[in-house]
């Protein structure tokens, strides 16, 4: 994985050096809350309904064990012993206090991490297919691209103070793990005649007004792509809307002004631009990519892998659902499951961080993951080391075998932290994976996925939920609305709602009734819930949630 | 006509530790029911304004609904229960010391 230069330690330890400093004359009184705001949002510090909170960016989901643990370490020493991974490969602390988060960024800039530009209207965190590097289907590894954009997006002088936040996320598979159609920008590596380059998916975005992604190019050779990039976040910084932050995203100027149009444009910037691009940028790349290099993979027995598989069904069942095809076929891809029923989606404690570091140096290669589904991978366990690891795992809590199923819930902090959130999420996920845990139906129901937003931002991605549930508060009560049909893949699609919301008492039983028509409309059990969905459409579904509206019309017909 | 002013109390986030807190008759506290009740327009204008100024102990002053419980102020609206109380899937924040 990247290791820091001695350039971006120096360029780290002079920009928390600037923060403390800014912290420092903000407890003084020196600066004003207006004034220190901009600066704390700039490294990645909010106040939040109950306390402060820092993110801090895991760039592509990419960690080793030594960050891991530093992961672990902060969450003891400045936090309440746990951390929240998010949807963009982020982690958020709860409960820092402002004296402190200096020295929270200090401890990451030790492991070649920072909380820099994961807040503000700059370009975020660049998120990858958490798979990449290990995945069956890729193409090309996209982290080094990635980790070319960080390094090209950080600090980027013309790109401070954009519109609107500005989200990229790279797949380097045509199965889309990323939702890159979901994002500012999407970049997805395709081989055209043996060579590689990037399609290029712009004003996908999720939010008030949901979005896919439309594609500006369909290949750009790897030397094109940041002068490309740069063209299209230039355009949007001068074209994008600042008079209504609800209508800043880039998807509302692709929106307004067309797609040939935004092209036109971009084609015009980038011709000016070009000349700047000389090619340093390839070299850091073929740098970067070195430090991406495959691990040397081992060869050994794997028969300890199809005994225990043979004989203990709860291994067999974990291995079922939470194993993903590795590139190499005595190798697996493992995802670590943060979503024990009844559990707070994507919270790890810090002994199960501590545990997930150990088990990555000892048994993957000292690789870990964060999915924007909110589990940790580890993308490198040789098969016959996998009964070792399950048993580890499960000794703290992270052996749930619910990976892709109905508990596997994507959540975010809703109002129970967020300031911006109408309603809660967190509760609504414990609940719904609590009672399918106890109709014992999750595995018979199969792949759906369930995302829970607690306001119209969407950071729970609902609107590519299979189930989306969206909070909010109608008239000082919380109301969640239910939309069907949503798709974060390839195959991206905005659900269609359901029709009114339900209090939280009544979303519960309300996402049972689908998950029961579901089972009653499939054609055969290997019809998953979309497909199903799809040749279905709304209407029964719709009849299940509503039942009483669903008689009326029966009886009006009769 | 304007609305009849309901009782509010004055809350915030206290600089250093970002904790919720409410203005009592003297200085700030950490619990609701501490908190002063205001019920007179003209006066709650007054106390905004003085508790806004304390730049360098607070953010984010605002107005908050409660109800009165005996002379006791409880929040008319979720948001502000569970910020008088913390998150629902942890005891931390407030309710730690309950």
């Amino acid at each position: 994985m990247y290791h820091y230069t001695d350039f971006d330690d120096a360029f780290l330890k002079e920009r928390n050096a600037q923060f403390r400093a800014q912290v420092e004359r903000r407890i003084d009184g020196s600066l004003t809350e207006d004034e220190f705001k901009p600066l704390r949002l700039m490294n990645g510090l909010y106040l939040q309904l109950h306390a402060y909170m820092l993110r801090v960016a895991i760039p592509y989901g990419t960690l080793n064990s030594r960050q891991m643990d530093t992961l672990a370490m902060i969450a003891d020493k400045w936090d309440k012993g746990y951390g929240h991974f998010t949807t963009r490969q982020n982690i958020q602390y709860n409960w820092p206090e402002l004296r402190d988060v200096p020295d929270m960024l200090d401890a990451l800039a030790a492991v070649d991490m920072h909380a820099i530009q994961t807040s503000g209207n700059t370009i975020r965190n660049v998120t990858a297919d958490h798979f990449a590097g290990a995945a069956a289907d890729e193409v090309a590894d996209p982290r080094p691209v990635a980790e070319l954009i960080r390094q090209w997006s950080t600090d980027h002088p013309e790109f401070q103070f954009l519109p609107r936040k500005f989200k990229v996320a790279v797949t380097g598979a045509e199965a889309d793990r990323a939702v890159i159609k979901a994002h500012d920008i999407g970049l997805r590596i395709v081989k055209r005649d043996d060579e590689i380059g990037y399609e290029v998916v712009i004003g996908g975005g999720l939010g008030r007004t949901p979005m896919i992604g439309k594609v500006l190019y369909d290949f750009v050779s790897a030397e094109d792509l940041l002068p490309t990039l740069e063209a299209i976040v230039s355009v949007y910084n001068l074209l994008g809307r600042r008079d209504n932050k609800y209508k800043a995203r880039i998807k509302i100027t692709v929106h307004e002004n067309g797609i040939e149009d935004i092209r036109a444009r971009v084609d015009a910037r980038y011709a000016l631009i070009r000349d700047q691009f000389t090619g340093i940028d390839q070299q850091m790349l073929a740098r970067i990519e070195s430090d991406f290099a495959q691990p040397s993979f081992r060869k050994a027995d794997v028969t300890p892998y199809h005994n225990t598989y043979q004989h203990d069904p709860l291994f067999r069942s974990w291995a079922d659902t939470n194993l993903a095809d590795h590139r190499n076929p005595d190798y697996a891809i493992v995802s670590i499951s943060l979503k024990a029923h009844g559990k707070t989606p994507g919270d790890a404690t810090s002994r199960q961080m501590r545990l997930m570091a150990q088990i990555a140096k000892r048994y993957g290669h000292d690789e870990l993951r964060i999915s924007h589904e909110q589990n940790v991978i580890l993308p490198h366990v040789h098969k016959g080391d996998l009964p070792s690891v399950y048993y580890a795992l499960k000794a703290e809590g992270l052996g749930t075998a619910n990976i892709g199923l109905i508990s596997d819930i994507i959540a975010c902090p809703g109002m129970d932290y967020c300031a911006l959130a109408t309603a809660r999420s967190i509760p609504i996920a414990q609940e719904i994976a609590t009672r399918f845990d106890a109709l014992k139906l999750e595995h018979e129901v199969g792949p759906l996925k369930i995302k829970i937003s607690g306001c119209i931002n969407a950071c729970g991605h609902h609107h590519v939920g299979h189930i989306g549930i969206l909070g909010l508060d109608r008239a000082g009560v919380e109301n969640y609305q239910i939309t069907l049909g949503g798709d974060g893949t390839e195959d991206a699609t905005i659900g269609e709602r359901a029709g009114p919301g339900f209090s939280a008492e009544e979303i519960i039983p309300a996402v049972e009734r689908i998950v029961l028509a579901y089972l009653d409309l499939r054609n055969d059990p290997a019809e998953e819930f979309l497909q199903t969905y799809r040749r279905l459409g709304l209407a029964p579904f719709k009849a299940a949630l509503y039942p009483e509206a669903a008689q009326k019309v029966r009886e009006n017909a009769a | 006509m304007p609305k009849p002013f309901t009782p509010k109390v004055i809350t915030a986030n206290a600089l250093l530790e970002g904790d919720v807190i409410y203005l009592a008759d003297n200085g700030w506290t950490r619990q609701l029911a501490q908190a002063e009740v205001l019920t007179d327009e003209a006066h709650a204008d007054l106390r905004m304004i003085e508790a806004a100024a304390q730049t360098d102990a607070v953010v984010g002053v605002y107005l908050a609904d409660v109800a009165l419980e005996g002379d006791t102020p409880v929040p008319t609206h979720f948001r502000e229960d569970f910020r008088a109380r913390g998150p629902s899937n942890y005891a931390h924040g407030k309710q730690e010391q309950f």
